[in-house]
């Protein structure tokens, strides 16, 4: 996609830009934005004379004609515009339901004298933040409904005989707009004022402290003093589980939280109760807030209403160094930021990403955090004949390994990598096997015979963000609220913004939207792929049908029945077309992808002797009927976890925070880790564990460094270092079955994620899960 | 100095709380409406009651509570006033219809109702049910006496109003007399600030069928309290003003402008031009 001369002219305009007097920062020529109103990208083309000029983004279809450089804003094209658009023609997108600003529904409004051409239908106060020309604001969040209650936001606009509140106000042609006149900081002083009248004082122990919008707004416009001598309002605070912490005092009624809960979260339990002065946020009934995406209230919060439980009285906001990562306690590759005071990770936000996550996380990946500090191994150790694990140094133990692995034959090793493998370790315990002889490899949740011919065959092809644009979609054994939450909420913003319909076989799911249940398992899905079902004339009138197939099903024991059937749906839903794949598989762990990139299935010589000398890198799914029982188990990982304690040999490893190691999410997509916080012990990253492994066992691996280990990747599967990064998946349909075999065992299908919030040897370490579990988990089927 | 101005500001605060800045302060809403002593205006609550449920014997979540079969027909009548898309609109009649059918206030369990009618979340009917003072979530009397508090009726005596009525019930502000039969409370303008002050009985004793909702103006304390006397016999006392020399809301003793037809306004002569 990328062509040398796109780069160039990029660069070019953006030089222009930059050499352009200007009096304010304007957006720079290329830059673009998404318009969450009019569902719309915008992007910057010319600054002509003193206006800049935005269209609404048609780059979409101009795929190869160096959009994609355009996008100056960290080389990073908007929501969608790399996914969904990758397929779409310009007859089937933008979004359905999105109303679309041609070039001539442009415009031209004026801020601060500052001439500026808009599409139609943006507020005034996104007319103000493209000029660059911020608007103090508390009720405004761009991903939610528009509820103007703060009025934080007041500007004068020229002729109207009141400040209006610019985020509910529809800019209109001609606008003329001051946000730096006295009137303007009159009325925002005047709103401050009584936002502050029934605020408690309480900052210094207050967990928003420092990063408080109210705190922030207050030192513009606030005042030493106020006027208001009455005695301060109270709330009773709520309980909304063992997430989310309320202080209701604190609460200015921005109704963030309930607009989130309503619009992203799907769970409508949050409402505004009373009115005027003792209006309040609540849940009116003992309701817990059951949603894998609560913690997000958190952020949206703009005061210290709603803060994090775990995280409540623990650090400071400006004590903690910010380290930019991936969350791998699903596949879908969420971008975090882990904030670290020493050696300890503090808490996990999320970090934007329009892709990916937006700027969302699952309670899972928010939350956990505390299980990177509980049940660690932080020494080698070999267990003794009485049964006792002893610590012993790095070298007796790696040679214990090595002596071990040298006793068996090739054919009677073998190697499980686990969920939270990163791409590096991956390679390298699948180079040191290989060197041994061994070929039984695999990597946990995948099956023994996973299908990796096909990239397209087992990732989620759409793409998370195009995900979006589906009208149709059909969940095929997955319970995508909890086997994915991001995925899942993206889907859902398809059935609001679109209507999308949604249909689902599998375990009975509490999906956050509308959705039609078929059916429990293979039984409706043969129906379907037969043309039997009345779901199938659905598939005749979509324009973009999706069909998502849950984990759980690639170690179904009919599998290969039950894919040939999802094919035949794919094939006569007309789900895969040259402008639009709709095939999709959901991983649920985050290495899964990158273990198949890499390719760590079975080889041709695995065999199928019985194991005695078993590698697990942190496989802890393993039920102790699955390792034989005089066999030698090396356990590699992080937590003293399932397997550690079957384990004959313990070698520490690394967390997700400690190392800098390489996932690809779902979709494809390759992602790093940084590491945050030093290592735990005596643990040392993976991959490092098996090279040195490696030189004692006698079969040394060629690469010393990260980077060498990186070079060896480059060679089996160039994507992996080519970090965010979307590899298109390649064409498959001409691989597609026409037909299934004859005997289908018809059988339901299992549930992949039996507990959301414990789901690897991280989450089952926390704290904070376990009080998830027994609060949550109960309410779930 | 700005630390004497500022302990000299302390003490006027503390003064001012003492005597009548209290007066409107409003109630952390922890305090129960059972809770708040009306002595002597020390605290005059809002009306609002804890928003906020808890269970109670009558008022759990785990009760049943469904329209009476004649209620029925009338929320088809009601969502019938809507579009089908719309259904929510009906949340304002349905709880009012609620209410009615209830005695005079709303169980938690006939709010989820309705919002199953209506096909809401049921906090949608929590927000609606709260934001108005009308609907009672705590249990009223029978005759459910609500005293004007606004500015004209206060001015013109409601609190005195307010205070013959529970000193001559013997309850506090939201409590229910022992024999079911009143209880009193406080709402925002009615709009009948020319009669002021006034109350207003919403008559809950024959149900649905026969509720009423009266206003009763131009009241002094012991008027006031011969009502609830008739109230008390069964009786229903001629609603509107009590005062005999008034009509309806003309001045006392007959008009004393508007005594003869208006002249019309002078107009233009359309037809010289």
């Amino acid at each position: 996609m990328a062509t040398a001369s796109g780069r160039r002219s990029a660069k070019l305009l953006q030089r222009i830009a930059t050499l352009t007097p200007r009096l304010k920062p304007r957006p720079a020529v290329g830059a673009c934005g998404w318009n969450p109103k009019s569902l719309q990208f915008w992007r910057c083309l010319h600054h002509g004379g003193d206006g800049v000029l935005l269209v609404p983004d048609v780059g979409r279809e101009r795929k190869t004609s160096g959009s994609r450089q355009l996008a100056s804003e960290g080389g990073r094209l908007p929501s969608s515009v790399l996914g969904g658009l990758r397929y779409a023609t310009s007859a089937a997108l933008p979004a359905v339901g999105a109303k679309v600003a041609k070039a001539e529904e442009m415009i031209e409004v004026s801020v601060d004298g500052q001439s500026v051409q808009i599409p139609k239908g943006m507020t005034v106060l996104q007319a103000c933040e493209l000029v660059g020309v911020s608007i103090p604001r508390f009720c405004y969040h761009s991903r939610l409904s528009i509820a103007g209650n703060c009025r934080m936001c007041l500007v004068e606009v020229e002729k109207t005989p009141k400040p209006v509140a610019s985020c509910a106000m529809p800019a209109l042609p001609g606008m003329k707009i001051k946000t730096d006149t006295p009137l303007c900081k009159k009325a925002r002083e005047g709103v401050m004022e009584f936002l502050l009248l029934n605020h408690p004082l309480d900052c210094p122990i207050c967990d928003q402290g420092g990063e408080c919008d109210l705190q922030d707004q207050s030192m513009v416009f606030g005042s030493d003093r106020g006027r208001f001598t009455e005695t301060k309002r109270t709330v009773l605070d709520k309980n909304l589980g063992p997430l989310v912490k309320t202080i209701m005092t604190r609460c200015i009624q921005c109704t963030r939280c309930v607009r989130f809960a309503k619009e992203i979260a799907g769970v409508e339990d949050l409402g505004v109760l009373g009115r005027g002065g003792s209006e309040e946020i609540g849940t009116y009934v003992e309701n817990l807030m059951t949603s894998e995406l609560s913690g997000n209230v958190i952020d949206v919060c703009p005061v210290g209403a709603l803060t994090s439980k775990p995280y409540a009285f623990t650090a400071r906001s400006w004590e903690l160094k910010s380290t930019e990562s991936i969350d791998v306690t699903d596949a879908v590759g969420s971008n975090i930021r882990v904030d670290s005071r020493g050696p300890e990770v503090m808490r996990i936000l999320p970090r934007l990403h329009e892709e990916v996550n937006e700027e969302w996380i699952s309670d899972k990946a928010r939350f956990s955090y505390d299980g990177l500090k509980r049940q660690r191994l932080s020494e080698p150790m070999i267990r003794r004949p009485d049964g006792r694990l002893e610590a012993v140094s790095w070298h007796d133990a790696l040679e214990a390994v090595a002596e071990a692995a040298h006793r068996v034959k090739p054919e009677e090793m073998a190697g499980i990598a686990g969920k939270l493998s990163d791409a590096e370790s991956l390679m390298a315990l699948k180079d040191f096997l290989n060197k041994m002889g061994c070929e039984r490899i695999w990597s946990e949740g995948d099956g023994k015979s996973a299908n990796v011919d096909m990239r397209s065959s087992f990732l989620l092809n759409t793409g998370i963000a195009s995900l979006e644009y589906a009208d149709l979609c059909l969940l095929v054994g997955t319970q995508l609220r909890w086997e994915a939450p991001l995925v899942n909420a993206r889907l859902r913003k398809a059935v609001r913004s679109s209507r999308a319909k949604v249909a689902s076989i599998g375990p009975p799911t509490d999906l956050n939207y509308p959705h039609q249940h078929l059916g429990t398992g293979s039984e409706t899905l043969i129906r379907i792929a037969e043309g039997r079902h009345p779901f199938c004339a659905e598939f005749g009138r979509a324009e973009r049908p999706a069909v998502i197939v849950g984990s759980g099903l690639l170690e179904h024991s009919d599998k290969s029945a039950v894919m040939a059937a999802v094919e035949m749906i794919v094939k006569h839903g007309n789900v895969v077309r040259d402008d639009w794949n709709g095939f999709n598989t959901i991983l649920l762990n985050a290495a899964q992808a990158g273990a198949r990139d890499l390719g760590l299935v079975q080889g041709a010589r695995a065999g199928n002797k019985e194991i005695k000398f078993l590698y697990l890198l942190g496989a802890d799914e393993l039920t102790p009927a699955d390792i034989p029982a005089d066999s030698f188990v090396v356990y590699q990982g992080h937590h003293g976890d399932r397997s550690a304690y079957r384990a004959d040999v313990i070698l520490p490893g690394t967390v997700y925070t400690e190392k800098e190691g390489t996932y690809e999410n779902t979709e494809g997509r390759t992602q790093q880790t940084s590491p945050a916080v030093p290592t735990v012990g005596d643990s040392r990253d993976d991959w490092k564990i098996i090279r040195a492994l490696s030189e004692i066992a006698g079969v040394r691996l060629p690469y010393d460094t990260a980077n060498g280990l990186r070079t060896r990747m480059l060679a089996v599967s160039p994507n992996l270092l080519r970090i965010d990064d979307l590899e298109p998946p390649s064409d498959f349909s001409f691989t597609l079955k026409n037909q299934f075999p004859s005997t289908v065992a018809l059988s339901s299908f299992p549930k992949a994620v039996e507990n959301f919030y414990m789901t690897d040897s991280i989450t089952r370490a926390s704290r904070t899960m376990a009080q998830c579990t027994a609060a949550f988990f109960g309410k779930r089927e | 100095m700005r630390s004497w101005r500022l302990a000299s500001r302390a003490v006027a605060v503390y003064r001012a709380t003492q005597t009548t800045g209290s007066a409107l302060r409003p109630l952390p809403s922890t305090v129960l409406p059972s809770q708040i002593q009306n002595q002597d205006g020390v605290c005059r609550p809002m009306s609002t009651a804890l928003l906020m449920h808890r269970d109670k014997p009558g008022n759990s979540v785990k009760d049943d509570w469904d329209f009476s079969p004649e209620n029925t027909k009338r929320v088809k009548e009601i969502l019938s006033n809507y579009p089908k898309n719309y259904k929510q609109s009906a949340s304002i009649p349905l709880l009012d219809l609620a209410q009615q059918q209830h005695g005079g206030w709303i169980p938690v369990q006939a709010m989820n109702r309705i919002a199953q009618i209506i096909g809401v979340a049921p906090i949608r009917v929590y927000e609606v049910a709260t934001f108005y003072s009308m609907f009672n979530r705590q249990p009223v009397g029978k005759y459910h006496l609500m005293v004007c508090g606004t500015t004209p009726c206060m001015l013109c005596g409601s609190r005195e109003i307010e205070d013959a009525l529970l000193k001559h019930l013997g309850v506090t502000r939201g409590e229910v007399t022992t024999d079911g039969l009143f209880s009193v409370g406080e709402m925002e303008c009615m709009g009948c600030c020319v009669n002021a002050p006034m109350i207003v009985v919403a008559d809950y004793s024959k149900g649905s069928e026969g509720y009423s909702y009266n206003y009763y103006e131009d009241l002094t304390p012991k008027r006031v309290v011969e009502l609830v006397q008739e109230l008390r016999q069964g009786k229903t006392p001629k609603w509107g003003t009590q005062n005999p020399k008034r009509i309806n809301c003309g001045p006392e003793g007959g008009n004393t402008t508007l005594l003869t037809t208006p002249k019309p306004p002078v107009c233009r002569d359309l037809d010289a031009c």
